[in-house]
């Protein structure tokens, strides 16, 4: 074996040669069409960072297949480890596997949460003291906007990660619909993530909305974002196409619709915001990198352009992809909180239904971002409602919640605990966000650091602690072995009060007029406190995450065999052996009941061949 | 199960993904086309520019014909007729790049030698939208025409059947979406409202 079979390897040099051709072809163009001058830095730039990407995905042999289709040539799907090379080598290259798929989108996942919550605790830290500690304001900003795209993008990556693994274990499918199409949705993020991390390079300072024309004046690290964002939304796109394919599509004999696992629900609602929406900040981020290069006057009043419609079309994705965010998570919750009540999922159709009706409330609410902008002020009072609407949905999940534990039998281990902690949060980010939504209230509260603190209670109760739990969960089924019992519910004790504080202090400070993206403060307003508590709590988490790697890590080796179904759980993934085969099922299951009918005696969701069977 | 069947019904069930496949990338593309109509509605309003009207009459003329030569090549395959297929899929491609050729030299002047185009996209938000929208829609037209290409080469060497030709049905299926997104963009462009200065 030799690094150059590793396909990331490959992928990698594929960009550096393709950014270096890119370059040349810009310069070679400018010539060709007597551009005066000949070199210039920011159209050379953008020609490399395009070429360069195709360059990573021929390189690491995401395209392979495809190129031989074009000349009529047949490629049989390969299943298992490459050949003559270890096993753990198919993870850094192209493979078409769900169940690798999937830990190649939730390890990325993991790195890049890591590396944005890196920068988060940077910033944090300059934070703790007003006046300038070891930031300057430029660089602060930097480092703030990259926190913004690295998490979201890890978000996105953690959510692809949830979704890949899980979906076609939990409908019986032997894979996705599209294997190559999912490989591929996969490694574009890969250079779409090295783009991004080279924006530090030149920085740019406009935070993750990017508005114009601050993001047109500004430095020329705005184009490696928008172009990473664009190369991650296109994951998006083809991944949410291929998981609704595979889930109207794939499913096996007796699984209706509202028989389907829960998660798969929130998944396909997730999927139909991603399918669509994300087109909106794609073109919005491409108009914005070609008034940079060409002068077009889309933004600039100058020009006649309007700063506002950038607005309109980045939140009309950003607002919804909230709900990309958080609806995942919420399925992760209803999918576990059964499993550790010993209960049927109280109003199961209620929680699928309120899923869509989130994901579709979701189109209409974008405006509520933009109160203070200057838009119509007719404006203000429907998107209000609207936005007060999802309320309405969101409620039934806690609702839900509350009834699925009701006189259970409740155990709690580490999943259970970071479930509950979930619930806990996103109660916080749920009751401020009314407060946000109305307009009045809006007003005053518009861009402090309340709304930060709305916006992480959300995400950290949507997001972070059921993808968390999801982990723990699924980790026996993934390694085949137990994660350290103790070490997780240390990782759960420090890092849910250590939120709480840091949620609640967030929002203190901005009542108390603390501005969000400022690098300092005046010390009169009274928030230094505030801030020393909230960067103490920043850190606390991001030891208790490195305390979940660590046992990740080391549990892969040490920890005690799990046995095929350790949370006594009725989903079909956890009736095949642990750590699930190459091929999933050995024979196509059925499903004969309802999927959470926990403590009902003689209740059966699916049947399946015998597992003496499944050895292959 | 007899391994034909299997394979036929394999076949079959992989059909029925890659058109639901298909239709939802259709829709996705919907909202991106749809972005560029908002935008363009929402800086012009009630005006737009003073584009030349015989040229966007040609190149929708030349668009929707493209459509019909596509539909003969479809058909063809179908009933096996392999001769007028390829002749088919050849006339769209041409069509195809006369369109593409009236938008880029004579609408947008990209050669000034050959013929100057009377808009730039730094000018004003004209220009700006202009080029978006045609931009947009020309690199779809164009990888239309790829497509077009692979696709007759395969059918050249004998790669589609009557009973199997998704590659080409694709293809086609493609082309005439491609097509009624210039329906929209056409009047968009060249006919609604009063001519702005």
């Amino acid at each position: 074996m030799t690094l150059w079979s590793l396909g990331l390897v490959r992928g990698v040099v594929g960009q550096i040669v393709g950014f270096a051709a890119g370059m040349a072809l810009v310069i070679a163009s400018r010539l060709l069409f007597g551009f005066d001058p000949v070199w210039n830095q920011e159209p050379a730039l953008v020609g490399g960072i395009i070429i360069g990407s195709i360059g990573f995905l021929i390189g690491v042999g995401a395209l392979t297949d495809w190129f031989k289709w074009m000349r009529g040539i047949e490629t049989p799907l390969h299943h298992g480890p490459p050949h003559g090379r270890p096993a753990w080598t198919r993870y850094f290259g192209v493979d078409y596997n769900h169940k690798v798929i999937g830990i190649q989108y939730g390890v990325t996942g993991i790195i890049l949460l890591g590396i944005g919550g890196m920068f988060a605790v940077i910033f944090r830290t300059e934070l703790a003291a007003s006046g300038f500690q070891f930031l300057n304001p430029s660089n602060y900003n930097t480092y703030l906007s990259m926190h913004g795209w690295a998490a979201l993008a890890a978000i996105l990556l953690g959510i692809g990660g949830m979704a890949n693994y899980l979906v076609p274990l939990m409908i019986g499918a032997e894979d996705m619909a599209f294997p190559r199409l999912n490989a591929f949705a996969f490694w574009i993020n890969v250079p779409g993530i090295i783009t991004l991390l080279m924006s530090l390079n030149y920085g740019w300072d406009g935070g993750w909305t990017v508005y114009p024309p601050l993001s047109v004046l500004g430095p020329v690290g705005y184009q490696f974002t928008f172009w990473a964002v664009f190369l991650i939304g296109l994951s998006s796109i083809l991944g949410s196409l291929n998981l609704i394919v595979t889930i109207l599509r794939m499913r096996p004999p007796g699984m209706s619709l509202f028989r389907m696992p829960i998660f798969v629900w929130a998944v396909f609602a997730t999927s139909l915001i991603q399918l669509t929406a994300t087109q909106f900040i794609g073109q919005a981020f491409l108009m914005l990198s070609f008034e940079r290069l060409l002068g077009m006057g889309f933004f600039d009043p100058d020009k006649g352009g309007a700063p506002i419609l950038f607005q309109h079309l980045f939140w009309f994705y950003s607002h919804p992809a909230v709900y990309i965010f958080v609806l995942p998570g919420l399925g992760i919750i209803s999918e576990i909180l059964p499993v550790f009540s010993r209960k049927p999922l109280f109003g199961y159709r209620w929680i699928a239904l309120s899923s869509i009706a989130i994901a579709l409330v979701g189109f209409l609410v974008w405006g509520h971002h933009m109160f203070t902008s200057g838009y119509g002020e007719y404006l203000r009072v429907p998107f209000m409602i609207s936005t007060l609407l999802v309320a309405v949905p969101t409620g039934v999940k806690f609702f839900s919640w509350l009834g699925t534990m009701w006189g259970g039998k409740l155990s709690f281990p580490t999943p259970m605990l970071f479930v509950l902690g979930a619930i806990s949060v996103f109660l916080i980010g749920g009751l401020s966000g009314p407060i946000l939504a109305t307009t009045a209230t809006d007003l005053f509260l518009h861009d402090t650091y309340f709304v930060v603190g709305h916006f992480h209670a959300t995400i950290f109760g949507g997001f972070v602690f059921p993808f968390f739990a999801a982990i723990y969960f699924w980790y026996p089924k993934i390694t085949g072995r137990m994660y350290d019992e103790t070490l997780g519910k240390i990782h759960f004790w420090l890092m849910t009060p250590a939120f709480w504080t840091m949620s609640l202090g967030q929002m203190s400070v901005g009542v108390m007029g603390m501005r969000r993206r400022i690098a300092d403060y005046d010390p009169a307003l009274g928030v230094e406190f505030g801030h020393v508590l909230v960067t103490i709590a920043g850190f606390t988490i991001a030891f208790s995450v490195l305390l979940m790697i660590y046992n990740l890590l080391h549990s892969a080796e040490t920890g005690r065999v799990a046995g095929n179904n350790p949370w006594r759980s009725r989903s079909p993934e956890w009736q095949i052996p642990s750590p699930a085969p190459e091929h999933s099922y050995a024979s196509p299951i059925t499903v004969v009941g309802e999927p959470y009918d926990y403590g009902i005696p003689n209740s059966t969701y699916v049947h399946m061949a015998p597992l003496a069977a499944a050895d292959d | 199960m007899t391994t034909v069947t299997a394979a036929l019904e394999g076949y079959t069930q992989q059909l029925r993904n890659n058109r639901m496949g298909l239709w939802l990338f259709f829709i996705s593309e919907a909202f991106l086309f749809g972005g560029l109509l908002v935008t363009r509605f929402y800086l012009w309003g009630n005006t737009r520019p003073e584009l030349d009207q015989t040229i966007g009459l040609i190149v929708t003329g030349v668009l929707l014909l493209s459509s019909f030569s596509m539909n003969m090549a479809e058909t063809a395959i179908e009933h096996g007729d392999r001769r007028t297929f390829l002749g088919g899929l050849a006339v769209t491609a041409v069509l195809g790049l006369v369109f593409l050729i009236g938008v880029m030299v004579f609408e947008w002047g990209l050669f000034p030698a050959i013929y100057e185009g009377h808009l730039k996209p730094g000018d004003n938000v004209y220009g700006a939208v202009v080029f978006a929208m045609t931009g947009m829609h020309a690199l779809h037209v164009i990888s239309g025409i790829i497509f077009i290409a692979i696709v007759w080469n395969l059918g050249r060497k004998g790669g589609f059947s009557p009973e199997r030709h998704w590659g080409v049905e694709s293809c086609a299926i493609y082309w005439h979406y491609v097509d009624v997104v210039w329906i929209f963009f056409y009047p968009a462009l060249y006919l609604i409202g009063t001519v702005a200065h």
